[in-house]
């Protein structure tokens, strides 16, 4: 019993400390990024902001995909909706911290509405119905003109002003970002941890065995479905206002796949996989479209190709993505 | 009048290659689990490989033939043993992300190492048309009816008819029943990633002329494949043709009373409808959840 009780409370040590190294990471790392872009170039500035800005997005993903064992590929959908609300309400003077909510809340409602039919039946029937969704919101945007303004789309969205102050400059502007994904992170993070999320963790290992203890299936992947469309929204709306003007080719369901493939190759269910899969699909091949280098413009032109067997090659050796790496060798020298 | 009808000729014509792209799908998911996002990627190189050979001089016919050995031999054995049989053990979602990484690639690499370009490819019907009744219908509708036809026809007979078929469709139907029974499981499933293989490639061959053979052509079609393919029932091969020609026909009736521009949101909304009042599909029957 002594033992038990030892092991118990050396454990609870252990866990711990784990989670203050954490938090002194996570610190020590959002201080990195906030003090670093101060001696970066624009360009490199704004394309740590475009990777923030996906991130919102592939972290809600991940929740569906990692945490409900659901496959979406309509989240570049949900990033558009966003974006276009926000284009539309900004421009019409709805302030800023009162677009995000509402694209939340629209994103939401549409996830329910698209997850109810999808969810009912087979699981990979969502991966289609999403996919189908996603080519009907991109024809919408293009075709609308009178409310998208179609290919030419819509130009100058405002950048936030919040109580008064301006993020209009691009640092200003990554440091909002970057704030505003610290809170939706943490959002993600508290519930994951509550009763709530535990119960999405459980539904995803076993299915039957959480339903037979009482958690609705249905419901709660529905809820982790919209709540996940939800952060796209709002990914959509930092979008619109760090690029100030959309139109409908960076919410085409390609997009979808890549953002898929991002909390896959990063690993899915993993509350870093998300930043990991993004910095790849994102922030790589943009760094490399930037640059002058002639072995560089190569490997542009010809990244996607070594990103399409990479995830291959993942799915064969590591399907756990990139950040179960660890686990798997800690498991395999245990066996040892 | 002569308008609808001519609508819905058309549109079974398209509707018929959709569906034998479908049909590979569902064989492929009945015999051996597999969802296969590439699908529509399985199209695209088959077009590009007769194309290569028009290049080579070669006659349209002959370009066809090796274009369905190369495809067999590639995406349909080399897929199986490079990809889906590594793969298997880890379960569905996994075998699914490497088919949209490989769909990925493989667009990747016809756009980086070839072109990104649209390349037309001759028809392998003669051009012009006929009118019946003051109905005009072209030669290519009629002639992709007739061969589509006697593709799914003959395939059902081989299905239905012969030794081999009908232990196909034992292994469909319980893999572990068929191994019992003497079955060689193996090989009944590489002829279905081979006959999956040659299906496209025939898909292909009708669908080039009219749609042309571009890196990015499989979206639309593999995503066609899929919906037709739950719309008729994922457990059917005749669901696959059912879905296939009525998506290609309310596409066509839809881009002519409604407006173009939503054609292709069609196959979404008529999914949308089946799985809400009809989730096994038209043709298909509910399958027990295998606890």
């Amino acid at each position: 019993m002594s033992d038990l009780r030892e092991a118990a409370a050396l454990e609870g040590h252990a866990s711990r400390s784990a989670g203050l190294r954490h938090a002194a990471i996570l610190v020590a790392v959002l201080a990195a990024l906030l003090v670093g872009a101060l001696y970066l170039k624009r360009s490199d500035v704004y394309l740590l902001t475009l990777t923030m800005v996906y991130l919102m997005a592939t972290l809600g993903l991940n929740l569906t995909v990692g945490y409900a064992g659901q496959m979406s590929l309509g989240q570049a959908a949900f990033f558009g909706i966003g974006a276009y609300i926000a284009a539309i309400a900004l421009k019409a003077g709805v302030p800023f911290l009162a677009v995000v909510p509402i694209a939340a809340v629209a994103c939401f409602f549409v996830g329910l509405a698209l997850g109810f039919p999808a969810l009912r039946v087979q699981h990979h029937y969502l991966a289609f119905a999403t996919l189908g969704f996603n080519v009907l919101v991109f024809l919408v945007m293009r075709n609308e003109e009178k409310v998208t303004g179609g290919t030419y789309g819509i130009t100058s969205i405002p950048r936030p002003t919040v109580f008064g102050w301006s993020f209009n400059g691009h640092y200003a502007f990554y440091a909002f970002t970057l704030a505003s994904l610290v809170i939706l992170g943490g959002l993600v993070w508290w519930l994951l941890r509550s009763p709530w999320g535990r119960a999405f963790a459980a539904l995803r290992d076993n299915p039957i065995r959480a339903e037979s203890l009482g958690v609705n299936i249905t419901a709660y992947t529905l809820l982790a479905f919209a709540i996940g469309a939800a952060c796209a929204g709002v990914g959509g709306v930092y979008y619109a206002s760090l690029v100030e003007f959309i139109e409908p080719g960076p919410f085409h369901f390609s997009v979808s796949l890549m953002m898929l493939l991002a909390v896959i190759v990063g690993g899915s269910g993993r509350f870093y996989g998300p930043a990991v899969g993004t910095i790849v699909i994102i922030l790589l091949p943009e760094l490399l479209r930037s640059s002058n280098h002639e072995a560089l413009k190569f490997m542009q032109k010809w990244y996607l190709v070594f990103f399409g067997l990479a995830v291959v090659a993942l799915m064969v050796w590591l399907p756990g993505g990139l950040l179960s790496f660890r686990d798997r060798t800690l498991r395999k020298r245990s066996a040892k | 009048m002569g308008d609808f009808i001519q609508l819905i000729v058309s549109g079974t014509a398209t509707g018929a290659i959709y569906a034998l792209a479908a049909l590979g799908f569902t064989l492929l998911w009945q015999a051996a689990g597999v969802i296969n996002f590439a699908q529509g990627e399985f199209v695209m190189l088959p077009a590009f490989a007769m194309l290569a050979g028009m290049l080579f001089g070669l006659p349209l016919w002959l370009a066809f033939l090796l274009a369905c050995v190369a495809s067999a031999i590639v995406l349909g054995a080399g897929f199986k043993f490079g990809i889906v049989d590594p793969l298997i053990r880890h379960g569905v979602i996994p075998l699914v992300i490497a088919t949209l990484g490989l769909s990925i690639a493989v667009k990747s690499i016809v756009r980086a190492g070839y072109s990104a370009e649209a390349f037309p490819l001759p028809s392998p019907f003669p051009s012009g048309q006929f009118s019946i009744a003051g109905i005009n219908v072209s030669n290519s509708d009629i002639g992709t009816l007739v061969l589509a036809g006697a593709i799914v026809i003959g395939l059902q007979a081989f299905l239905n008819k012969t030794v081999t078929g009908r232990a196909m469709q034992a292994v469909a139907q319980n893999t572990d029943s068929a191994r019992v029974l003497g079955i060689d499981v193996r090989r009944m499933v590489l002829y279905v990633f081979l006959i999956n293989a040659v299906l496209a490639a025939v898909a292909a061959l009708l669908i080039t002329p009219t749609y042309l053979a571009k890196f990015d052509m499989g979206d639309s079609i593999g995503q066609k494949a899929f919906f037709a393919a739950i719309i008729g029932g994922f457990n059917q091969t005749r669901g696959a043709l059912l879905g296939g020609v009525l998506i290609g026909v309310l596409e066509n009736l839809v881009g002519y009373y409604v407006s173009p521009a939503y054609k292709e949101g069609v196959a979404l909304v008529l999914f949308l409808a089946v799985i809400l009042f009809r989730p096994e599909g038209l043709l298909g029957k509910a399958e027990e959840r295998k606890v």
